[in-house]
């Protein structure tokens, strides 16, 4: 492994409990631990896996007019978001193309929290801090540690370290004092469709807190390989491969995280191309693809139609284990992007048939 | 009398008589992870040695098995495309991918005997 690749607060504990470790953003990952991907996935979505995550991007966004300087760049809406929830959101060009999704939580009308994508912090933090008026301050946060704890008894789980938690709904985020911890901060959301938190602890008690959550009955470490299949069965856009700065939120049927405030004025980066996009269609749309048989089809695919055309290509692809078949996301033409419509997949040469279909793969089990 | 042979691909070769059982090794499916789906040559097929005659994907990704030697493909194992996992549950016996006929049998000694395999994976 390369001496240049940074690690996080948990890399002594990953190695420990045997994960292989790859290059990843720049760090170096556990992809999995000895129980293997489909193991880990199927553990996540049957009782509670955890993750670590700490290469995430964490910063506080902070002043008067901090709500107003980061709604300049995204379709959301902030303003209206209250005190103790959290958002999805897009930070865009002024094409309306896409920088990066992440994570907003109001912590206050003043304090704003994000967490953004790994590969993408340096850009995001340079592209916000270059946005910002007088007297509001992005401050990072790269000695904490971020992980997630997913699965259906996620919620039961974290309640025996932090009891009001269990009074959270999705999308709700509070701190916490744990006991020989200290203030963390959690999140109930993820990136697996299920049910879980994650978690901001601080770093000098990162490990502990993960020893502590590893030491109940539920908890399984799971690594980035099964965290691939776990978003790509849920529906969810992986930034660099589904989601980049050549594919807008219409296109990527993100359209939801354009707010109905924010599409009066369209006063945000790429609010009017995406308004034009809005009221006269777009050419491409990102769509969930079954594949009928048993291969899967890899990021990169082409998808060709019946008279053998190339309509689009895969952009994510492989086995949805808790599918028990393989299942892609890519991008087709517009014509073609409707449920059930036969397409093919090129895959070494050949045409292997597959159909488009709604997704999630596997439904959100998300506690509203 | 079997006899065991392995390729720097990680395909073990088993000679019995004058058919050659190919399959991945064990070191190999360790390395693949859980294989979910595997994509075998057409019986009848003349390959020769190192050409990509077979495909074997894990959850993660997905890998070319090589002919170890040329020949004529004569049989393939339903048992693997029915249950991939059987790759990784007996890579080194039930888990085979196909049989073959060896155009030049001396070939086969020119692969790495066991001993040989195991520095090979240690080295690498």
């Amino acid at each position: 492994m390369s001496e240049s690749l940074k690690i996080t607060r948990l890399d002594a504990l990953n190695r420990e409990l045997g994960a292989k470790m790859v290059p990843f953003a720049g760090y170096a990952m556990p992809v999995q631990y000895p129980a293997g991907i489909l193991t880990e996935h199927l553990h996540c979505r049957a009782q509670a896996g955890l993750f670590d995550v700490s290469h995430m991007g964490q910063a506080t966004l902070e002043g008067p007019g901090a709500v107003a300087a980061l709604e300049a760049l995204i379709p959301g809406d902030i303003q209206g978001l209250k005190p103790g929830r959290q958002r999805y959101s897009l930070l865009l060009t002024d094409t309306g193309t896409i920088l990066d999704d992440f994570m907003v939580a109001k912590i206050s009308d003043t304090v704003l929290f994000l967490v953004v994508n790994a590969g993408r912090k340096e850009a995001d933090f340079a592209h916000i801090a270059a946005h910002l008026p007088d007297g509001v301050t992005l401050t990072r946060h790269e000695d904490r540690a971020l992980i997630a704890l997913q699965g259906p008894e996620a919620a039961k789980v974290f309640a025996r370290f932090a009891p009001a938690s269990e009074t959270m709904s999705f999308m709700d985020v509070r701190d916490f004092e744990i006991d020989g911890i200290g203030r963390i901060r959690a999140s109930r959301s993820g990136y697996t469709g299920e049910d879980g938190f994650e978690i901001s602890v601080p770093s000098d008690t990162a490990e502990k807190f993960v020893r502590m959550l590893l030491a109940e009955p539920e908890v399984a470490p799971v690594g980035l390989g099964a965290r691939d299949s776990l978003r790509l069965e849920a529906g969810l856009p992986l930034y660099g491969h589904d989601i980049d700065t050549t594919t807008t939120p219409v296109e990527a049927g993100l359209t939801f995280a354009i707010n109905k405030r924010r599409k009066i004025a369209w006063d945000f980066a790429g609010g009017p191309a995406l308004r034009s996009q809005m009221d006269n269609g777009v050419s491409r749309r990102r769509v969930g693809i079954q594949p009928e048989g048993r291969a899967p089809a890899r990021d990169g695919t082409e998808i060709v139609d019946a008279s053998g055309a190339v309509i689009g290509k895969i952009t994510s692809g492989g086995f949805g284990p808790s599918v028990g078949a393989p299942i892609a996301m890519g991008y087709v033409d517009t014509a073609h992007a409707t449920d059930g419509a036969p397409i093919a997949l090129m895959v070494r040469g050949k045409p292997l048939p597959a159909r488009i279909v709604a997704m999630p793969f596997v439904p959100h089990r998300y506690s509203r | 009398m079997t006899q065991i042979r392995f390729t720097k691909d990680h395909e073990w070769v088993r000679l019995d008589g004058d058919t050659a059982t190919v399959g991945i090794t064990n070191h190999a499916q360790e390395a693949l992870g859980d294989v979910v789906f595997v994509e075998l040559p057409e019986p009848g097929r003349d390959v020769t040695e190192g050409e990509a005659c077979a495909v074997v994907e894990s959850v993660k990704a997905a890998s070319d098995v090589y002919a170890p030697l040329a020949g004529h493909v004569t049989q393939t194992n339903a048992g693997i495309t029915e249950d991939p996992a059987l790759v990784n549950r007996e890579a080194a016996g039930e888990g085979w991918f196909f049989k073959m006929t060896l155009s030049d049998k001396a070939a086969f000694d020119a692969l790495m005997d066991e001993a040989a395999y195991a520095k090979f994976v240690e080295e690498a």
